[in-house]
């Protein structure tokens, strides 16, 4: 069919609708390597800003780590640029299977793989392990990938109120005639930065006779003593038995992702999960870069040892400074500002004052929870994160906001 | 509010409310327009109506729309109510 008016309309009155609707996403254009301060051209065509970025998820300052960078390059010389096929065709290269063998020991679990990103390993996992006679029982706040992968598989679907036992153990009663129960949740969740309760979650498991499956792509790292995850955090190491994470945040920032766990599911995940067995295997020069990530990251706990310090230190900051700030222990600390507009204002604002950040707003996070995330990473010095805090001060006394809890909040932004 | 209004309006204030949310749940308040209910969680809604009424609602009826009011979703039930006495 050619792409005649009509059709063209077609698609411009859904793109105007996206638009009137406050929803239209722009992307920032970035001249420079991921780091705590950045080059950033905003919109197309404006001046080159510097900025300090905190809305990036480059927790460990990885992503332009100069041993991780020579690590890519000498796996680029090494292994090449690109597979050019599927991991069960030709696209399977030791490394690769170096790189699932340290990741399952730092885990803690039977057996891990690759997969394109983590998105895919969620996309992927459900379809692959579960049939019509299971029931996966989810946090109603779990990602969307997660969603997504869920409506690909024919078990039945079911959600509990967000990190309520209760009513996750009433939805076990409820599924107890099924075959097999899972429980699915995000280890930190990646809108409010809050820690799952995976310690009463296995406990739930255990009684009810449910697996459990934790995406841990903002934990895997830093979370837990020595950066293992949420489980480690929760003191149940070698009890999940699925963990999908992500390579594209704290672990070098990249791209690409894993199933890990027990070694039944992951041998099912090469059998027949779609976007592992369709889509090509994950570059050898990420892949080379990630196990100097391993190394890094087993050698020391610095870097989140300093995560730790910047994320106390930031919420502190801004809990003096009068903002209204989300309860949590992860580097992911949003300020509630509940307002889409305010949030919308507020973000352009610090971003004239040389500040990176992100608003977020319905549909994204629930109606009246607008906010700005922000997220720490051990790249930030202390000198970054106060002049962060000058800017938001500056931007919350302009919006005549410091010091207002949620009530007054909407009062004053009900209109 | 007849029987089956009310028994929607339970279930939803159940089963979506998170503890503490006073928001209250009219037969018109918009659910999934509103924010209140997710298409995700939407399902659960769904496979109670199917069992408490022991009704079956095809995909294609159970939209977005079609669930965003308790009141619409009482209609939706007497639909299928009738589909099923009258097999």
């Amino acid at each position: 069919m050619a792409f005649i008016d009509t059709v063209r309309n077609c698609y411009q009155a859904d793109l105007e609708a996206i638009k009137t609707a406050g929803l239209f996403k722009e992307e920032r254009i970035i001249h420079s390597p991921q780091w705590s301060e950045i080059e950033v051209q905003f919109p197309v065509g404006a001046k080159i800003k510097k900025c300090i970025n905190i809305c990036a998820n480059n927790y460990l300052g990885l992503s332009s780590h100069p041993d991780v960078i020579a690590a890519a390059h000498a796996g680029l010389d090494a292994r090449g640029y690109g597979m050019s096929s599927v991991r069960f065709i030709c696209g399977t290269q030791d490394i690769h299977r170096e790189l699932e063998s340290r990741l399952t020991e730092f885990l803690g679990t039977e057996d891990t793989l690759l997969f394109p990103s983590c998105m895919d390993a969620n996309a992927g996992f459900f379809e692959a392990c579960l049939k019509e006679q299971d029931v996966m029982i989810a946090d109603r706040l779990v990602h969307a990938s997660i969603v997504d992968g869920m409506r690909l598989c024919k078990a039945v679907q079911d959600t509990y109120k967000h990190s309520d036992m209760g009513h996750l153990e009433e939805k076990l009663q409820e599924h107890q005639d099924k075959r097999l129960r899972m429980i699915i949740t995000d280890g930190v969740f990646s809108m409010d930065g809050d820690v799952a309760k995976l310690a009463e979650i296995v406990v739930l498991a255990e009684k009810y006779n449910a697996m459990v499956f934790v995406d841990d792509s903002h934990a895997t790292g830093f979370i837990g003593r020595t950066g293992r995850g949420t489980h480690e955090h929760c003191d149940v190491f070698g009890k999940i038995d699925v963990i999908t994470t992500t390579l594209g945040k704290a672990l070098g920032g990249a791209s690409g992702g894993c199933v890990s766990g027990r070694r039944e599911l992951v041998e099912l995940c090469r059998q027949r999960a779609r976007p592992y067995l369709f889509s090509n295997a994950v570059a050898p020069v990420i892949v080379a870069g990630a196990l100097k990530v391993m190394d890094l990251i087993t050698a020391s706990t610095d870097r989140r040892d300093k995560l730790e310090w910047n994320t106390r230190y930031w919420r502190g900051l801004l809990q003096d400074a009068g903002f209204d700030v989300k309860a949590g222990e992860s580097p992911i600390v949003p300020v509630m500002l509940y307002n889409a507009r305010l949030a919308q204002d507020f973000a352009r604002d610090l971003f004239e004052e040389g500040i990176y950040a992100v608003g977020f707003f319905f549909p994204v996070v629930p109606k009246e929870q607008a906010r700005i995330r922000t997220q720490l990473s051990a790249a930030h010095e202390k000198h970054h994160l106060d002049a962060a805090i000058a800017a938001f001060r500056k931007v919350g006394q302009k919006h005549g906001i410091l010091g207002l809890g949620k009530k007054e909040l909407m009062a004053r932004y009900a209109a | 509010m007849d029987e089956l209004t009310t028994v929607v309006r339970n279930y939803i204030m159940r089963e979506y409310l998170e503890e503490g949310d006073d928001r209250e749940i009219t037969e018109t308040t918009l659910l999934i327009s509103g924010g209140i209910v997710d298409s995700f969680s939407m399902v659960s809604l769904k496979r109670f109506l199917e069992k408490k009424y022991s009704i079956r609602i095809p995909d294609a009826d159970a939209t977005p729309e079609a669930f965003d009011t308790v009141q619409r979703i009482a209609e939706l039930v007497r639909r299928f109510q009738t589909v099923a006495s009258s097999a």
